[in-house]
């Protein structure tokens, strides 16, 4: 199931790691991305550390871990098509991360509750 | 409370559009709409783009003893450019100076025949036209009756000749009068974008029409001033308040160009503008230590303004500052604009300070997109 941080990151659950992209809402607020720059694979962060850089045609924006944990894996494919957050946000994911914890995305919102903070 | 923000002629049409409204120089503009910077950008590079400019200041400046000579001297005593050799039914670019040769605006100004129309910056129209008024022999009456369009992109002399039969015979520069369904539209071939185009000054009554009909044209789609920004920037054009300011002369501005051989060292009106002799001594001796010129980062982040320029990839001092900078749609990269010390080549790399890390930046020229003007 996905779930929502009030950072706009849609959150999935893929076999104990956490797969981390942004909303149609955000992109949509971003306007057409530019650039993406994207954390190295292994590097330790915790939660609410700017991990990934991306910037429309307006200006640069970060992207926070949503959890503190590994990032295991990047979609370095992003970063030479980044108009690809804008095309279908949903499938444009940034980078997985290994939470230190288990359990982690049970604090986070679900399809209605976020659905209700943007309105 | 903040003053209320100014809506032109067409601000219904913009919301009818779905445009994202902001404020820009105290009035309620649109920054984008819905196909996006990006695509609106592109479009006008390809087909023809319709801008909203009626922020623009337009002032009608003329003589009060009839005599045009009049009214350009009095100009020419503080614009740095030539005024007095602009042919009837041509435009020119100036600069506004001040006495220590700082830029305090740029302008664009045009001989109609018995009196000279300006245009200035939106954000500078409240400091231009009490300027302007200090002049004495001139009338100096901003023209609130009329919005401004400009209309963009190698479609426009197609697009506006169905409106504006003959207009396609105007080389760039070059205006004139033309009448639409009764109204008198002044028309310049000019613009802010690099492209070929026009400029429209259309009478209030007939804005609201007037852009209709041009939106009616299939090759035509409103444009946001993000996308208008950067147009400019691709075509290497500095915008005041980011990349001119009182502090920025013309030669470091590399706009020397502008100043015209009649008001330069030796010429027949040599100087009488403000701060003619700091202005003219740089022209003279290259002596301005830094120059505005392009920049292009190595790789794909853009640099915008405001970020810090350095001679080495660590360490060293800062030697300059991004005055404008971003994506570039049609280059397909970023491009920035910036001030260095004027002995730095073009070709030579810097390095920017990005989020606390030194890139790579070439030193480029200007435009980064070549003009299609009509000469």
């Amino acid at each position: 199931m996905l779930k929502y941080t009030e950072d706009h990151e849609w959150l999935r659950d893929e076999g104990g790691e956490i797969v981390v992209g942004i909303t149609a809402h955000a992109s949509e607020q971003l306007g057409d991305v530019v650039f993406i720059e994207l954390p190295e694979e292994g590097r330790e962060v915790a939660a609410g550390e700017e991990v990934v850089v991306i910037e429309s045609v307006k200006a640069a924006s970060d992207i926070t871990a949503p959890v503190a944990g590994v990032i295991t894996a990047v979609n370095s494919a992003l970063a030479d098509a980044p108009g690809d957050v804008n095309a279908d946000p949903m499938a444009a994911w940034f980078f997985k991360i290994k939470p230190a914890d288990a359990g982690v995305m049970d604090g986070f919102m679900d399809e209605a509750a976020y659905q209700a903070l943007i309105g | 409370m903040a003053e209320e923000l100014k809506r032109t002629g067409l601000y219904d049409l913009h919301v009818a559009e779905g445009a994202k409204m902001v404020p820009f120089a105290g009035w309620d503009m649109p920054v984008q709409f819905p196909q996006g910077v990006l695509g609106e950008h592109l479009h006008t590079r390809a087909h023809a783009g319709l801008f909203d400019v009626s922020h623009m200041g337009q002032v009608r400046v003329a003589p009060m003893d009839g005599d045009m000579t009049s009214a350009a001297l009095a100009l020419e005593s503080l614009i740095a450019a030539d005024v007095l050799g602009l042919p009837e039914g041509r435009q020119r670019y100036g600069l506004f100076t001040n006495d220590q040769g700082g830029i305090l605006d740029d302008l664009m100004f045009a001989n109609r025949g018995d009196h000279y129309l300006l245009v200035v910056n939106a954000a500078r129209a409240d400091h231009d036209i009490p300027h302007l008024q200090k002049l004495a022999g001139v009338s100096v009456q901003p023209i609130t009756d009329r919005g401004l369009l400009a209309l963009q992109g190698p479609m426009a002399q197609l697009v506006l000749d169905r409106l504006l039969p003959g207009v396609a015979a105007m080389k760039f520069m070059d205006v004139a009068s033309h009448n639409w369904n009764g109204a008198e539209l002044w028309v310049s071939r000019s613009g802010y974008t690099g492209e070929d185009g026009f400029e429209i000054s259309v009478p209030q009554t007939h804005l609201r029409s007037f852009a209709d009909a041009l939106l009616d044209q299939p090759e035509v789609m409103s444009i946001g001033l993000a996308a208008r920004d950067s147009l400019r920037l691709e075509a290497g054009m500095p915008l005041y308040g980011h990349d001119l300011t009182e502090e920025t002369t013309p030669a470091e501005a590399a706009l020397s160009w502008a100043i015209g051989k009649a008001r330069r060292r030796g010429g027949a009106r040599e100087g009488g503008f403000p701060g003619a002799d700091r202005v003219l001594g740089q022209l003279a001796d290259g002596s301005a230590t830094i120059r505005r010129v392009g920049l292009r980062p190595e790789g794909r982040a853009p640099i915008r303004e405001g970020v810090a320029l350095f001679e080495a990839e660590a360490g060293g001092a800062q030697i300059g500052t991004v005055c404008s900078g971003g994506f570039g749609p049609t280059v397909g990269g970023p491009v920035a604009m910036a001030y260095l010390p004027a002995e730095l080549a073009e070709g030579g790399l810097v390095w920017a300070d990005l989020r606390g890390r030194r890139v790579p930046v070439r030193i480029s020229a200007l435009p980064f997109v070549t003009p299609s003007y009509k000469r």
